[in-house]
Parts: structure tokens; sequence; C-alpha cells
């Protein structure tokens, strides 16, 4: 999949800033169940941690969420307007 | 009632209430996400009147209760929290498989407040299912703390089903959402449901499919929710479609499929936008309203640094509430209830004339029995208190979340922390707490992987057996059996990482819950349900055991000595020379696995002498090196009866739990043999 210049995984994303999501990578079962916690095309996530090692921490729709990096990396995204 | 392929409801038989004569019967299926105070409603609704069991032929606990109001009795199951109904867990299965076969007369969705949209994702999931809907729009003293103000009256309009906005903690709504209940079931609230939108790329092909499986859907499928679920690609749905439809219609089918394989996607997208349009129209959200309390905490809670600094001082503070509270009753039970118990009993047998057999049955075996089950009982409930006043608040993810960094190294889940600290007090709680991880293979290696830590009983046969062999030494060498444990454990965790699961990195998706004022109806009867189970569950086995035992060490000779007991030990004692064991601390470690501070009874005994005189008396007869041999053993050792009881209850298989006691069986005594040769002194 040919992925646009401006897009980057919700790993690069740095605390404190927001993001729209744009597309979702992996296994049916994957997208399956991050989409029911939100993350779907077009939501506004907010990174609230993102620290060198293990999880980060995304608030979506007024819940906060910890994701593994692995599962982070599968998040593109683009920097909100 | 609905009649086709009923599920069988129970494994273990449900108390059945008859209807007073004119009272009407209500089925009620309690759904909603997890963290949304479901199960204090729940709890408010039922009450005491609670049945907990699994569901059947799953390790899933099923929760049902009832509920008289008016003039109708409602038999009310709690089904899986989840966070929608695809087939990609057995929770999520369960809870769809239930609302479809069962048709309960109502469902009662609860939904937080203050995380609505993320919440009504599963309404628009049940709107698709047959049963009529009642939303609880719970949490509503937190959501207006947040900043968020709901229009209720704009919301049930937008939706087509009732709503009502509670707050279970505080018994508010409770009555509110009892009579829409009995208002929808009546049909005298009105309900029109809006079905979520499908995007308009869809709407064709979801029409076709509808066409080409008209009258093929066999009763209780709703052909419109098989249609959708088979366009998102539900590999269950799928699956029955393909036994219903003859191969020509199925190639009808996955032909039109093909080339839609991310409309789960598109579908989840569009339930999403219209829940964005009825919040829109429903909710004035926070602009920029104060910082939150969540926030705050977790400023610290979470941070990389001193979220572990706060974590070690909690849980410092649960192991010492643990202890403080805990022990001096363990111990008041254990020398007065207990012990007078057995007086009692032995003088009343002496003064009947019963033989002295009996009198050792009745005291040693089951008085005994009894004891070692009740004198768990109080640790266990402080600690399952505490645990649940944090789980209750919100604080335990936060706990999960800095512990995932150090956790999945060894193949384990943030989770397994929790659970894992647990065992230092009692390996039995650990076992059975270990139910918070949802991934499989994560729970069944923490079950695993449990009896590595060292309990409280080990750390007393520590603290009496190593001054005895090492003098001054004592506390150095207690540590380091400490640490070899956890050392062990860590490698034998990474070991199973990369052998059986390559090192496959366990996917971490978990909902930080905003925090919110503790339920302590929902803690108290968390902490009864448990300590109920521990008891129907881990008591019965133990008692059981210790009676087994006890025959095994009184007979034929009427002492332990002549036992049957000393004879398996005289029999295992070339096994246990490789270790410089001689037939009586084999037997020792024996009947530790009754549980762990039999090991020091059981040397008394055999070397004849009292605790008191048995260290001096250990203390010659037996060299340092062997001691050393024989406390490494004892830390590795079988886990206790009552772990191994809560083991084969988790772990669902006799052959798994058999696996687990000969590892750790085989595991101790290679310690012990391999620590044996190469003691340096």
């Amino acid at each position: 999949m040919e992925t646009a210049n401006s897009l980057k995984t919700l790993i690069e994303v740095k605390a404190g800033e927001k993001a729209i999501v744009k597309e979702l990578r992996g296994g049916r079962g994957f997208v399956a169940r991050v989409a029911s916690l939100g993350l779907v095309p077009g939501a506004e996530v907010e990174v609230i941690r993102n620290p060198q090692h293990g999880p980060i921490i995304i608030r979506i729709k007024g819940s906060y969420l910890a994701l593994g990096r692995g599962e982070a990396a599968k998040v593109l995204v683009e920097d909100s307007a | 009632m609905n009649s086709h392929q009923p599920l069988k409801v129970e494994e273990v038989p449900e108390i059945t209430v008859k209807p007073r004569a004119g009272e009407k019967v209500l089925r009620v299926a309690l759904a909603g996400q997890p963290n949304v105070g479901k199960s204090t409603v729940f709890n408010m609704l039922t009450g005491l009147s609670q049945h907990v069991g699994n569901w059947p032929g799953k390790t899933v606990e099923k929760k049902s209760g009832r509920c008289r109001y008016g003039n109708y009795l409602m038999h009310i199951v709690d089904l899986p929290g989840t966070y929608s109904l695809t087939a990609n867990s057995i929770e999520e299965r369960i809870a769809r498989d239930y609302i479809v076969k069962e048709r309960p007369d109502v469902v009662v969705a609860i939904v937080n407040a203050a995380t609505l949209e993320r919440s009504l994702y599963l309404v628009a999931e049940l709107l698709l299912l047959p049963s009529p809907v009642v939303l609880g729009l719970n949490m509503m003293d937190v959501a207006e703390q947040q900043g968020y103000r709901i229009d209720v009256q704009i919301l049930q309009a937008k939706l087509g089903i009732p709503v009502v906005p509670m707050v279970a903690s505080k018994n508010q709504g409770v009555k509110e959402l009892l009579e829409a209940v009995i208002g929808l079931a009546e049909g005298i609230v009105p309900y029109n449901p809006r079905q979520p939108e499908i995007k308009e790329a869809h709407k064709p092909i979801l029409e076709k499919l509808r066409e080409l499986m008209d009258g093929l859907i066999p009763e209780p499928y709703p052909l419109d929710w098989v249609a959708i679920k088979l366009l998102e690609g539900d590999s269950e749905v799928t699956e029955l479609v393909k036994g219903w439809v003859d191969k020509d219609k199925w190639g009808e089918i996955s032909a039109l499929l093909k080339g839609h394989e991310d409309a789960i996607l598109d579908i989840a997208g569009g339930r999403y936008e219209w829940i964005r349009k009825l919040v829109r129209a429903a909710v004035e959200e926070p602009r920029m309203g104060p910082v939150s309390l969540t926030e705050r905490l977790d400023r610290v809670a979470t941070h990389p640094f001193w979220g572990l600094v706060v974590m070690a001082l909690v849980l410092g503070a649960i192991f010492w509430l643990t202890y403080t509270i805990g022990s001096p009753i363990q111990s008041w039970l254990e020398e007065s209830v207990i012990a007078s118990l057995a007086n009692l009993a032995s003088s009343w047998l002496s003064f009947l004339g019963a033989p002295a057999w009996l009198n050792g049955l009745m005291v040693d075996g089951i008085i005994g029995g009894i004891g070692t089950v009740l004198s768990f009982f109080p640790i266990l409930a402080v600690f399952f208190a505490v645990f649940g006043l944090l789980e209750d608040v919100g604080y335990l993810a936060r706990a999960a979340y800095v512990m995932d960094r150090f956790m999945h190294w060894m193949g384990l889940h943030g989770k397994s922390f929790l659970p894992l600290f647990l065992g230092f007090g009692c390996n039995v709680p650990a076992v059975l707490g270990s139910r918070i991880i949802e991934e499989k293979r994560a729970r069944l290696l923490t079950i695993f992987l449990t009896p590595f830590i060292p309990c409280s009983a080990r750390m007393a046969v520590l603290v009496f057996l190593t001054p005895v062999f090492f003098g001054e030494r004592a506390s150095l060498v207690s540590w380091g059996l400490i640490l070899l444990n956890l050392a062990i454990l860590a490698l034998v965790g990474k070991a199973m990482n990369s052998l059986l699961f390559k090192g496959e990195r366990l996917p971490f998706i978990m909902e930080l819950p905003l925090y919110h004022y503790p339920n302590f109806r929902t803690i108290g009867l968390e902490v009864w349900h448990r300590l109920s189970s521990f008891l129907r569950k881990a008591g019965t086995v133990i008692l059981a055991v210790s009676v087994v035992v006890w025959a095994l060490s009184y007979w034929p000779t009427g002492s332990i000595e002549g036992s049957f007991l000393a004879k398996l030990g005289v029999i295992l004692e070339p096994l246990g020379r490789l270790a410089g064991l001689d037939s009586r601390m084999v037997v020792a470690l024996l009947t530790s696995f009754v549980a762990k501070e039999n090991a020091v009874a059981t040397l008394g005994v055999l070397y004849g002498a009292g605790e008191e005189a048995l260290a001096s008396v250990l203390g010659k007869a037996v060299p340092p090196r062997v001691g050393f041999a024989f406390l490494v053993m004892e830390m590795l050792f079988i886990p206790c009866v009552a772990t191994v009881s809560a083991m084969r209850q988790e772990l669902g298989s006799w052959r798994w739990t058999f696996l687990v006691i000969g590892f750790y069986l085989a595991l101790s005594f290679a310690a012990g043999i391999l620590v044996y040769h190469v003691f340096p002194f």
C-alpha cells in the first residue's frame, strides 16, 4: 500500500499533539478491535504520553487508551489542522 | 420463551425463584462496555440475590440475579463487558449469542455519560439485534464534572429509545430504569429505534445480500444482522451462512463480498458518524474546561519514573495493610478458634470412648484442614478489599501500564503484574486474579509462573530454618533464596516466551478508565464473590487432601514414623539422596504440598523434637549443604494444594494442571541436586 508523504504512525506523534486517524494496518481482528475503541479514519486523537520505551497513551473520543508500540505503529495519522 | 436451540443456561443449577401469585416475569439482559459502571448497576438491581457461575463450557464468569419491582419479577443476566459484538473474543460471542438465541424481553444498555461517543458504539450494535433496548446513561456526575451537558430529551428523541440518566453508585436513576424496562416490555413506552447508517457505497451490496439470503436464514437469526456481519467479515457468521446456503448461493455471496474486505472500517466509521450526529445534537461539550481530575492524577500516575514510585508506594501500602490487619486475625483464628475447637473435639471424643484413629481424623484431618482454609480468610479478605478499591477507582489500570515495559520481556502482559504481586501474600488469589488478563496466552503463562512468587507460608519456613543452618548469615541466605525464585521466574518466563511464542509481542490495548469515587457496595460484593468462590472451590479440595494426607501419615501403625507416608519417603529416598536429603526431609517436602508451613511441623515430628528443640536437633543432624538444598527445593516445590486447586479451576484442565505439577516437581529436584553438588562448603 502506498502511503502519502504527510502520513505518519501514531508513534511519531509527540505527547501533547493531536492528529487525525487516516488508515489502519494489520489483520481484520486488530482493525475491528481498535475500530470499536474509536480509532476509525477521521477520528481525532491526542497523544498524552509517548515514552521512549513501552506503551503510549492516547485520548480518543473522551476516553484514554494505552496502546503497545507495535499497535501504535499500525495506526497511520495526519497532523490535525 | 424462545424454543430454538436454547443455550444451556448454567452448569451449576440456578436457584429458580417462583413468581408470586399475580407476579409477571421479565427476562432482562444487562449489556455495556467495560468501565461504564455496569456491575454497579447490576449490584444495585440484584444485591445478594446474585448467582455467579460460568457460561456453559467457558471460563467466562456469568452473573445472574433477580430483582422484584412492583408486580414484576425480573431475572437479570449480566452479559460480559465488551466494546463491540464481533466474533473476535469469547466474551463478545457470548453476549451476542445470548441476545440472539435467548431473546430477553428487554436489553438494558449501560453507557458512560463521560465517554458517551465511545460507549454508544456498542449500542449501535445492540440496536441491530431483536430485543428492545433501554439506555442507562450512567456516571452523569463524572460527565458533569468534566463539563459535559447532556440533553436527555434530545438524545431520547434522536435514538428513538428510552434514555434514563443515572448515577448508579449513588443509587440515582435505578428506579427510573426499572420503570422504563417495564414500560418497554409492556409496550407503554414508545419504541422507534433509529438504525445506525451504512455508507452509501455499501447499501447496494447489503441489499443484494439480503435478497440472496431471504428465506434461507433459520430462526432465531435476524436477516439484517446476518447481512451486516457478513459484510463485516465476521468469521462466525460467515461459517454459519456457509452451512445454511447451498454451494451456488455461497458462490454468489462470496463474489459479492470480494473486494470489500475492509468494509468493517467503513461500517465502524458509519456507526461513529451516526453517533457523532446524535451527540452533536444532544451534548454540549466542554470548551477547554478545567483540567480534569483524571488528567491531573495521571500526570504523576502514568509518568515513566514517578509512575513507578507511586506504584511502589501503593503496592507497599497494600502489603502493609493486608498484613497489619490480616495477620493478627489469622493468628487469633489459628490459636484461639481452631485450637480450642480441636481441644473440644478431642476431649469429647475421648469422653465418648472413640478410637484413637477417629480422634486423629477429626482433630488433625478435618479440623486441621478447615483451619488451613479458614486461616487464609483474613489475609484474602483484606487483600481483596484493598485491591477491589484500587480497581474500582481506576488506579489498577495505571499500575499495569507502568509495568508493561518490564512484563512484556517475559511474554507477560502489563496486567500480569497485579496477580503476581498478590502472590507474595498467597498464591491462591494470584491464580484467581489472573482472570483480569484477557489474552489467553498471557493469562496461562501468568498462572504457570505464579508459584515462583514466594508466598507468606514459604517465607515463614525460611524464617524458621535459615538460622538453624546458617546462623548469622540467615537473612542473607533468605534474601538470596527469594531473589533466586524471582530470577528463575524471569528466566523461565523469558524461555517460555521465546520457545513457545517465538518472542512474538503480545498486543497491548487497554483502556485507562476515568478516575471516579468508589462504590463500596460493588467492592463489598466483589470481595464476597471472590471469597466464596475460594471457599467452594479451593476449600473443599484442601479439606479432602488434608484428610487423605492425615490418613497416609496415620496408617497402618498409628504414627507417622511407620506410616504409608514414611514408606513413600523411604521409596523416594534414593532420589532425595541425590540432593543429600534423607527420607525424613523428603516426607517433609511431601507434606508441604498440603500447606507450605507444614514442612517445619513434619520435620519436628520425624526428628522427634518439638519446634523449639527442632532447631538444635536439626542444626546438629543436617549439614548446611543439605539444609540449603532442602530450602531451595522447598521454595520451588509443587505449589500447595489450594493453589493447585485454583489452577485447576482457572486452567480448566487436569492435564495442564498435572503438567504444572510435574514441571515444579522436576525443577525442584533438579535445582536441589545441582545446589547440593556445587555448594562450596
